[in-house]
């Protein structure tokens, strides 16, 4: 029997409350199932990031180098003085504790160390005892304690279990934004090379060849080739998109897990069956092929250094303005920190969409256009021929990605899509939807596998969400806008509500759409059989049957 | 029939004090928000536990459909098994209605001469225990079972195309000799 397992009379009797100690008498214990295997060196080193050594965060001995405890006390000293907000959070919180139970890792797990005030106070406590009077003056009552090993893995612990999703500052009287705080603590940790390779091994892969898997051009030219073929034998239509064309009106950037990973693939034939349709003057770039940023996970620099391939590539092909596929981080990225740190973007042109001729003031200075914004445009003008009858099969409910509500603000033009190209839509309960969106569980880089306990964790409030209107209305597809969602979010249905898919916008877009000479369809993009096909195809045979008979 | 009136009259202060031991097996402050959080968006954890136990204590008075029961069960485990607990932990609360049901309603039983429908309620909370270890392990498979299904989805579309290859080289072979 396992350690510590009672024997069955002893449980009825058995006490399992747990101790009441104080969180900073509860030292960390990583618990398997609840973390991510550490950077390895080879990719900590392909960008210069420090002490790059392989390492596993279940051994003793974390390799740290010889006095770390002063690289992180300089290194809290540095982003105090660069970072205003960083000290304000410090300093501002009055633990008032209106953010403790809106975190999704918390309300999942109920460990107390996930409430947002709490993952603040791990950092805190060191800012107080280091960097301020009271806190070297009375120490614990302060609320003060030292850096030491046991806390610097509880940083890394506690840090790799927020998503940097934001829902808590939604209700926080003073904005305090945890998410920022855990980009610092983050930061910290990087300083002596302790990140998760999920993270660390896309940003080395995106830094060598432009995208997190590594893609080469070839692989990525043959990859959207092979979607082509399957578009070709579903709707009769050969689509030829181009590839790094210099002179196109608009560069295309998407995350690269639409080219691989299903059902993101979809979504991403959505995309080249919408711009074949419209004729739309734009390229694909094999140097510029990702658009999300898991830099953006490590460092700010590492973030911008990543980041710049988009404008660099802009330039070089001479498009005129950006457009962007479905993602989530991405648009956190692009939107609050491409211009300052690689702009101004003056060699492009303020967008406009040439089949509306809107003009996209609010990416004025970015240059870049989200596909939401886009598509609803088009459908608002009624550019496109959409027979939402073909995705009757499914009733529909829509997912607010933490980062384009929360990062940006976008939330009706999806849902003005999909109610234009769906029948059947139902909306989650309202305290689980746009700015208080719950989190899919695993963003910010924790999609990994070996934490699968954690991603169930923190999704459980937002799979809780599609439970209800899944009981209620039937609900059988949940679309988002984001293409960790659409992995990550597949993989908490099949545990907490199977019989919900998961679906981009835009595969349900393609799916509707009409396009000019194209042949009868009878699958959709998945190969599955249109609704009313079915039926169809029997009642012919059986008319067959009569006149044979 | 008697012991079904005794309990539904008591099924309130059960559920009360099952509900009680449950979260004992949380720190204090998380005990008192799945409490006390009655919006079940909010506090989906404390929700279907107490959904759960609902279920759970109507099917027992009823007799226990293996099939029924496993939904109430499920939807408690299901969350237990991905929270900080052994697996013991995780299915403790089935055991634990028997210590409440003792508690509350014991001495009344025996006195009412209902003894041997005690010892038969009894039992059917075993059959549940047993239940909840099968689903706990489930549950734990289909995490491993999540992890590798994901590893497919995000090579599906690689291993296809290197398929298709070998699909091809396979035409190719076949039409030289
Ligand atoms: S940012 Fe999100 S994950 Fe992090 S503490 Fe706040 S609510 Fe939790
Ligand atoms: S809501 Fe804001 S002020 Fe209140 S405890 Fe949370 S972070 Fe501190």
């Amino acid at each position: 029997m396992a350690k510590g397992t009672p024997k069955p009379d002893e449980l009825s009797r058995i006490d399992y409350t747990p101790p009441q100690k104080e969180w900073m008498d509860t030292p960390v214990k990583l618990k398997p199932g609840m973390y991510c295997w550490g950077a390895k060196a080879k990719n900590l080193q392909a960008v210069g990031f420090p002490n790059a050594r392989d390492w596993t965060p279940a051994d003793e001995d974390w390799k740290l180098p010889e006095n770390w405890e002063w690289t992180v006390l300089e290194g809290i000293y540095d982003r105090l003085k660069k970072y205003r907000s960083f000290q304000l959070f410090l300093d501002i919180c009055v633990r008032c504790g209106a953010c403790a139970d809106k975190c999704h890792f918390y309300i999942g797990s109920g460990d107390p160390k996930n409430m947002p005030v709490l993952r603040a106070e791990l950092l805190r406590s060191v800012y107080r005892r280091h960097f301020t009077f009271g806190g070297k003056l009375l120490g614990r009552i302060a609320g003060a304690r030292k850096l030491t090993l046991d806390v610097l893995k509880e940083w890394w612990y506690y840090f790799f279990q927020c998503t940097e999703c934001r829902r808590c500052s939604v209700f926080c009287p003073y904005g305090i934004d945890q998410a920022e705080i855990t980009m610092m603590g983050r930061e910290l940790l990087n300083l002596l090379g302790l990140n998760i390779d999920w993270i660390q091994g896309p940003v080395a892969n995106c830094y060598k060849k432009g995208n997190h898997l590594g893609l080469e051009p070839h692989t990525i030219m043959s990859n959207i080739e092979f979607m082509l073929d399957d578009i070709e034998s579903i709707t009769g239509i050969r689509i030829e998109p181009s590839f790094n064309r210099k002179g196109a009106e608009i560069l295309f950037v998407t995350p690269s897990g639409d080219l691989f990973a299903d059902p993101g693939t979809y979504t991403c034939m959505g995309y080249l069956m919408l711009f074949h349709e419209l004729g739309l003057d734009y390229t694909w770039s094999t140097y510029a092929s990702e658009g999300g940023n898991f830099g953006f996970f490590t460092t700010n620099e590492m973030a911008k250094r990543l980041n710049a391939k988009i404008y660099a590539e802009a330039k070089r092909l001479g498009v005129k303005w950006i457009l962007g596929g479905e993602c989530g981080h991405m648009w956190r990225v692009v939107h609050q920190y491409m211009d300052t740190w690689n702009g101004p973007a003056d060699f492009l042109e303020e967008p406009v969409s040439p089949i509306t001729g809107t003009k996209f003031e609010n990416a004025k200075t970015t240059k870049m256009v989200h596909i939401a914004e886009f598509t609803a445009d088009l459908i608002r003008h009624g550019k496109l021929n959409l027979d939402p009858s073909r995705n009757d099969h499914l009733k529909v409910t829509f997912h607010d990605s933490c980062n384009t509500s929360r990062g940006m603000g976008i939330f009706e033009e999806p849902r003005y899509i999909i109610k234009n190209v769906c029948n059947n839509f139902y909306e989650m309960p309202e305290n689980t939807i746009r700015e208080k969106t719950f989190c899919c569980g695993s963003g910010s880089g924790l999609n990994a596998g070996e934490n699968m306990e954690l991603r169930m964790r923190g999704g459980l409030p937002r799979a809780n969400a599609v439970k209800y209107v899944h009981e209620k209305y039937g609900v059988n597809m949940l679309a988002n806008i984001c293409a960790i969602d659409r992995a990550a979010l597949s993989t908490l249905m099949d545990y907490w509500v199977p019989g919900v898919g998961v679906t981009g916008v835009h595969e349900l877009v393609a799916n509707a759409l009409v396009m000019k000479g194209e042949k009868k369809r009878t699958t959709n993009l998945r190969g599955e059989p249109l609704p009313g096909v079915e039926e169809e195809e029997e009642e012919g045979k059986e008319e067959k049957e009569e006149q044979g008979g | 029939m008697e012991l079904k009136n005794i309990l539904s009259a008591k099924r309130t202060a059960v559920l009360k004090k099952w509900f009680d031991v449950i979260l004992e097996s949380y720190p204090p402050n998380t005990a008192e928000f799945l409490r006390t959080q009655k919006d079940p968006f909010a506090n989906p954890v404390g929700h279907t536990i107490f959904e759960g136990m609902e279920g759970i204590f109507d099917e027992l008075l009823e007799g226990v459909d293996s099939h029924k029961a496993s939904v109430f069960l499920d939807n408690i485990i299901r969350v237990r098994a991905i929270q900080d607990f052994t697996p013991s932990q995780a299915v403790l609360f089935v055991f634990l209605l028997k210590k409440v049901i003792e508690e509350e309603v014991g001495e009344e039983l025996r006195k009412e001469g209902l003894s041997e429908e005690l010892t038969l309620l009894n039992s059917r909370i075993d059959k549940l225990a047993l239940l909840a270890f099968d689903i706990y392990m489930k549950c734990r498979e289909k995490l491993y079972e999540l992890r590798a299904k994901e590893l497919e989805n995000r090579t599906f579309r690689l291993l296809k195309k290197a398929n298709l290859v070998y699909e091809i080289q396979e035409q190719e072979a076949e039409s030289r000799n």
